[in-house]
């Protein structure tokens, strides 16, 4: 298993997990939604093919009444 | 006009502070906005779809924010995942200085302005309504400047009008007065002084009727628009009468009719 920071959470997953998977994981919604790793925004067409390292910093954002 | 986008409604709502999604779905529709803020936030069971949903309904564009940002880099991430969750190239940007006061931190929001812009984003910045400051916003690339009228969600109007009318004439870009709306005459005075749009939300959200605050802001962006192309009066210090001064009746005599 390998612990990740998860919207600020820490949370276990198996190892090779990718962060597709974590995504699904923290919410069902594939539209309306951005993801960085470590302060990056990766594309949502590689979240597929993003493996994450222990300890990675996930952040999965969407848009919410402000302003 | 702002960047490449002509506006029918010179109203932007914001989604902020409203007590339903209902109620807000109807105060969207009477105030005829055409674009209505949203902020980005870590997702949880509560926020999820939503107001992306009801937004996508009415077809009433989105426009990001950066609210709660204090530095350039937070406010270019937040921007950066913005573009990425709702395939919109806008953005408000909007550093802030301090919790308290909200007030912009204006060399912050250069420097995030003039990144973003830079990576093609439209960027409609909010700011202290100082000229100068607006000047640099603009220089840096800035589709639209939107000067604070009073301090975020304090009602209390426009502080300065004056800086609002002289930053006006010194801006070329659009200009949009942002914050410190507290009630329909406010808006108007911001049309009146010549900005081309204004932008609120808790004096809609938080009014005690948010559908009946919403359609008085429509209406008072409107009239505040006619009057300013209008042309208004020049104040005077004394009476300037509307009625004929002469052919009164007894104006022959000089003297009062006897009664």
């Amino acid at each position: 298993m390998i612990s990740i920071r998860l919207n600020g959470t820490e949370e276990q997953f198996p190892d090779g997990s990718t962060l597709a998977e974590v995504v699904q994981h923290i919410t069902s919604a594939t539209q309306g939604i951005a993801v960085a790793v470590d302060a990056q925004v990766i594309r949502r067409t590689e979240w597929a093919s993003t493996a994450l390292r222990p300890g990675a910093q996930v952040d999965v954002l969407t848009a919410v009444q402000g302003g | 006009m702002i960047g490449d986008r002509q506006f029918n409604s010179r109203l932007i709502m914001g989604t902020g502070g409203a007590p339903s999604l209902e109620i807000l779905r109807n105060a969207l529709i009477a105030s005829g906005t055409e674009m209505t803020t949203v902020a980005m936030r870590r997702v949880s069971a509560d926020t999820h779809g939503s107001i992306f949903d009801l937004l996508r309904e009415l077809k009433i564009d989105v426009l990001p924010n950066t609210a709660g940002c204090y530095t350039a880099g937070e406010a270019i991430l937040t921007a950066q995942l913005a573009r990425e969750a709702l395939e919109t190239s806008w953005i408000k940007l909007e550093v802030i200085s301090n919790e308290e006061t909200l007030l912009p931190d204006g060399l912050e929001t250069v420097r995030a302005a003039e990144k973003l812009a830079l990576d093609g984003f439209t960027v409609l910045a909010y700011t202290n309504d100082d000229p100068a400051l607006g000047k640099r916003l603009q220089d840096v690339g800035c589709a639209a400047v939107m000067p604070l009228g009073a301090p975020i969600g304090s009602g209390l109007g426009i502080r300065n009008p004056h800086n609002i009318e002289l930053m006006r004439s010194l801006l070329t870009v659009p200009m949009l007065l942002d914050a410190g709306i507290g009630t329909a005459s406010d808006a108007a005075l911001a049309m009146e002084l010549g900005c081309d749009g204004v932008l609120l939300a808790s004096a809609v959200t938080r009014a005690a009727d948010p559908v009946g605050m919403a359609h008085a802001m429509r209406l008072a962006v409107e009239s505040g628009l006619l009057a300013h192309n209008a042309g208004r009066i020049p104040k005077r210090w004394r009476a300037h009468a509307s009625s004929p001064q002469s052919g009164l009746i007894g104006t022959d005599a000089r003297e009062s009719p006897e009664f």
